[in-house]
């Protein structure tokens, strides 16, 4: 965690991206509502902004995926695996990595007065959702690109290359997944006690169709001279989970920031 | 006024849990491959399904609670989740007996009622530590709810992926062709359904009737008594109903706003 050693930056920069979105919206004049898109444009822009003057986050998951696959290597005894064991090695690690993600996402919020910015400002509160959702979905993608390769180095039992398309779908389809119901959960347990602990008790069983879904396609993706592309009714439960909560979650998220 | 119609619904489940009871032990036939420990089945299934329909039905409670904000629709939702629980954790324990009966193990990973009943367990018994962990009850019930329709949505969504996933040991009872079941099972299983689904109804009722009776007392105490007479109330995962049956005097605090001293605007954060 490196963000604790610069307490002063973030939220300056988070308080004056906030502003700015705000102000993009009034630009417009009083007779034309704020589009949904332009004020999510601007906290995404925000939280990267963030992300990139004190990296919080993304550091912490990427460190802490490489330690698990360590961890797994010494916890299995096992120098490579491979197929279904794999997968499971590979995903569930991802998806603690996603927590730790999820835990820290409004942290800035919380911490800052974000949120009454945002309700002051003339715009759609899901605007909040879909930002967070794809800020999430941004550090996923980070981490990713850090963590497939390396469990691809250091356990992983044969070659990847033949497989990485397959399996970028299915991380793409998980990922979708986990910045959904991650923004939810996270928004859900900010304002709790016991913030730490809700949010993996709550997250971890609402994503285990997910994992379902993401393990199954991609244990045979990962096998020795496995199948290159996954089975198409995996990637449809993995679609079917994103829409089904996409659309729920974007239906209630209002409800968390009415104050 | 929430007691109405208690006796006779109690009286009608008693009826129908003994004739089911009867039904299975005297009516059904015994199974050729299990013998009598099939009866289980009876048991188990209806249980397994009235919890699944109920959890669906708490998140349509909740939503109705998001769409009105009204609390009672917060207390039903909260009330069905809470017997849904305890009926979960029955049908868990019913599960693993006959899965111990069936298959000479306790826990089966390719029964996929069993596992998504364990997974669906797992989710909803966070949901009072959720309420608990939060304490402007306006809050607590807002939270609460969106929780709630997430993880009746959940549920169906869970319950096909694993059963996508496991292999086919589990009796798909209904789904094969020559209509599965014979006709005096079916009778036997439809009758132990209806009597589970008024065993829920009850319960659910009485829990209402229950708080509504405790809050309208603590009200009593508190305008025949003075404040003093009613111990103040700690952090509670339950709502908080406010009775509208008992007046109040128009100087007397209202009995619901000391739950919290974090009801203050701004002293949660």
């Amino acid at each position: 965690m490196t963000g604790a050693a610069t307490p002063g930056q973030p939220p300056t920069a988070g308080a004056r991206a906030g502003a700015g979105g705000a102000a993009a919206a009034r630009d417009r004049g009083p007779g034309r509502p704020a589009g949904a898109l332009r004020p999510a444009l601007a906290l995404l822009r925000k939280d990267l902004l963030l992300e990139r003057r004190a990296p919080e986050s993304v550091p912490a998951m990427v460190l802490f995926t490489c330690t698990t696959f360590v961890l797994f290597h010494f916890g299995l005894g096992r120098n490579a695996v491979e197929g279904s064991l794999a997968a499971g090695v590979l995903l569930v690690t991802l998806l603690l990595a996603a927590i730790l993600g999820i835990n820290r996402l409004f942290v800035a919020e919380q911490a800052e007065g974000g949120f009454d910015a945002v309700l002051l400002a003339p715009i759609d509160r899901t605007a909040v959702f879909v930002a967070k959702a794809a800020a999430l979905l941004v550090f996923l993608v980070l981490v990713e690109l850090v963590a497939v390769p390396a469990f691809a180095l250091l356990l992983l039992e044969g070659s990847i290359w033949r497989s990485l398309p397959g399996l970028v779908a299915v991380l793409a389809l998980l990922d979708v997944g986990l910045a959904v119901v991650g923004a939810v959960v996270s928004a859900l347990a900010i304002r709790t006690r016991a913030r730490d602990l809700i949010v993996p008790m709550v997250a971890l069983p609402l994503l285990v169709p997910a994992l379902i879904g993401a393990a199954r396609a991609a244990a045979p993706l990962l096998a020795t001279g496995g199948a290159s592309w996954p089975s198409a009714r995996w990637l449809l439960v993995l679609g079917l989970y994103d829409l089904v909560f996409g659309l729920l979650a974007y239906a209630v998220f209002d409800f968390l920031l009415e104050d | 006024m929430h007691a109405k119609g208690l006796r006779a619904l109690t009286l009608a489940t008693l009826a129908a849990l003994t004739v089911t009871l009867a039904l299975v032990v005297f009516y059904a036939p015994n199974d050729a491959d299990q013998g009598f420990i099939q009866k289980l089945f009876y048991l188990h299934v209806p249980i397994a399904i009235v919890t699944l329909v109920a959890y669906v039905v708490a998140g349509v409670l909740a939503y109705k609670h998001l769409r009105t904000d009204e609390r009672r629709w917060d207390v039903r939702s909260y009330v069905v989740i809470h017997i849904a629980l305890i009926f979960n954790i029955l049908g868990l324990v019913t599960g693993a007996i006959w899965a111990k009966a069936s298959w000479g193990h306790w826990w089966v990973w390719d029964e996929p009622t069993l596992v998504s009943f364990l997974i669906v367990f797992l989710l909803y018994a966070t949901y009072q530590p959720l309420r608990f962990a939060i304490e402007d009850p306006e809050r607590q019930a807002r939270y609460a709810s969106v929780f709630a329709i997430m993880a009746g949505a959940f549920v169906p969504l869970n319950f096909i992926a694993v059963r996508m996933a496991s292999s086919l040991v589990h009796p798909r009872t209904f789904a094969t062709a020559e209509g599965g079941l014979p006709g005096e099972m079916m009778l036997v299983f439809l009758v132990s359904l209806a009597a589970m689904t008024l065993l829920f109804w009850l319960l659910v009722k009485y829990e209402i009737a229950h708080k509504h009776a405790t809050w309208q007392l603590r009200a009593l105490r508190r305008r025949l008594l003075g404040d003093d007479a009613v111990a103040p109330l700690g952090r509670s995962a339950a709502p908080a109903i406010v009775p509208e049956a008992v007046g109040r005097r128009a100087d007397a605090p209202a009995p619901a706003p000391s739950i919290s001293p974090s009801d203050a605007p701004g002293a949660a954060r």
